[in-house]
């Protein structure tokens, strides 16, 4: 039974959702809106379900006093007072997210300070990783590389202004008048070409094979092929 | 030999430096680039353009911090178009931790504009389970936004009594940082026939070429130079132009570590030849 009624439950939720999105009349249309709402509560419970499962961890790590059980301390206290700051924010401005609150303070000066940190590391790691990885060794490593410059220089102004140079360089040639050719904008174009023709082209095979997997892996769930899901199957 | 060696393993601390000093510079010299402004964002510029003033339109803020050099200046250049047309906003988000950068610039720029909380906008904040909502507007909003972020009802608010689903909205302004901007296109866009465009990191924004080839979006701002392009149609400069400058610095770099990796590789394989 324990598997059974997931199974059954999943299959005429399934079933129906299929036919609430091709028939929106009613009884349909409502059941789906009902079914929608009921989905937007359940995803307030998994974040409910993904705080238990944090704390527990880090509490029985910093138990354990296993490898590390000082960041959970960090982690802990971080989140217990994020959690206060944020209620107590809720009950005096009616939203944690109004100007002026506790808990936008700790948003502005250590949240998003934290979040754009970690993410402007980036652009070190990719530096380095980019002069190590980023090698010549085959035709196809050779298009990639090639491709990749292109782009880089299309994206942003130095590519136009390195256009620029370019032209003016090559009228500095007795008998050459190149100067209309600056508005070409030759690594923009470029740019344009790359994102609009190959890549779209590669994007959209992708986008199919996935589309095309998922349609796949909906029908195996719905029919209770696929019960990977399930705890225990 | 040693010259070749050497300039094929540079040291990663030297790279981070040169890295560091590269972000600096530009931004301390002030260095300036004129920005060229691509179809892609002229296309998203002038679907707001083209909105009579009065007309609504829905922001999603579907990033947080870690994208916000990137995706805020978008917002703040957005938000300057709105309400320069007289153009009303409800602001949303998909992702919690990105709703107070939503607020922080709906605070500013309505300031700068003299707009009204309620009036020339709203925020009606975040719900768990986006593909949920996003569906379930088509039908009725209220159904999971009956008060606004701070649980004032909708229905107080004069021009939300008006705005029941998607019908009520005459576009959309995804910021997007993942695949929610999928999930507007599929579900909003594809069944309910709303028009949007989106902006986007430099990493998400290629995701986003196939919906614009197929004119399900109308228009995508790509990354910091997108946030820049739409700043130049604005006529408001921001952070995103701005950082222009820094960022041309740094791929310019990129580009030319990879020659010297490059370079060293050949000669190197050259000579063990």
């Amino acid at each position: 039974m324990r598997h059974q009624i997931p199974l059954i439950v999943v299959f005429i939720t399934g079933v129906l959702l299929i036919v609430t999105f091709f028939i929106p009349h009613e009884p349909f249309g409502g059941l789906e809106q009902r079914f929608l709402i009921w989905y937007s509560i359940v995803a307030g419970f998994t974040m409910l379900l993904g705080l238990d499962s944090l704390t527990r961890y880090h509490l029985v790590k910093v138990r354990n006093q296993k490898s590390g059980w000082g960041y959970s301390i960090v982690l802990l206290l971080g989140l217990f007072l994020t959690l206060v700051l944020g209620f107590y924010s809720w009950a005096k401005y009616q939203s944690p997210f109004a100007l002026g609150s506790p808990f936008m303070f700790l948003y502005t000066y250590v949240i998003i300070p934290l979040q754009a940190t970690m993410f402007a590391l980036l652009a070190f790691f990719i530096a380095s990783a980019a002069y190590r990885a980023f090698r010549a060794r085959t035709t196809e490593a050779t298009l990639l590389l090639v491709a990749a410059v292109l782009i880089m220089l299309g994206r942003v102004p130095l590519g136009g202004w390195l256009w620029h140079r370019i032209v003016d360089l090559v009228d500095l040639i007795p008998g050459t008048h190149l100067a209309g050719l600056k508005n070409l904008e030759i690594f923009a174009r470029i740019n344009d070409w790359i994102m609009d023709i190959p890549q779209t082209a590669a994007k959209r095979g992708i986008f199919i094979g996935a589309t095309l997997g998922g349609i796949v892996m909906s029908i195996r769930i719905i029919l209770g092929i696929e019960r990977s899901y399930i705890s225990g199957s | 030999m040693k010259f070749w060696d050497r300039l094929g393993a540079i040291d990663r601390r030297i790279i981070y430096t040169v890295i560091g000093l590269a972000v600096i510079i530009p931004l301390v010299t002030k260095l300036t680039f004129p920005i060229r402004v691509s179809d892609t964002v002229r296309s998203a510029y002038h679907s707001i353009e083209r909105l009579p003033a009065g007309s609504i339109v829905m922001i999603s803020i579907d990033y947080d911090a870690a994208s916000g050099p990137e995706l805020q200046p978008m917002l703040i250049a957005v938000l300057r178009h709105c309400f320069k047309k007289d153009i009303k906003v409800i602001l949303t988000g998909q992702w919690a931790l990105g709703l107070p950068l939503g607020e922080i610039a709906l605070n500013q720029v309505a300031a700068e504009y003299n707009k009204k909380y309620g009036v020339d906008y709203i925020n009606i904040g975040y719900r768990p389970g986006y593909t949920a909502l996003i569906v379930g507007i088509g039908r009725e909003l209220r159904d999971f936004f009956s008060t606004d972020y701070k649980r004032v009802p909708i229905d107080s608010f004069a021009f939300m009594r008006r705005v029941h689903n998607y019908n009520d909205i005459n576009l959309l302004v995804g910021l997007e940082a993942g695949a929610t901007g999928d999930a507007w296109v599929l579900y909003a866009g594809a069944r309910f026939g709303l028009k949007m465009f989106f902006g986007a990191t430099g990493v998400s924004a290629p995701d986003l070429y196939p919906y614009l080839q197929a004119k399900q979006i109308e228009g995508i701002l790509a990354g910091l130079q997108g946030a820049a392009e739409y700043e130049t149609l604005v006529n408001e400069k921001g952070t995103g132009t701005l950082g222009m400058p820094t960022q041309s610095v740094v791929h310019g770099l990129i580009i030319i570590f990879i020659i010297l990796g490059n370079l060293s590789y050949f000669v190197l394989r050259k000579k063990q030849k």
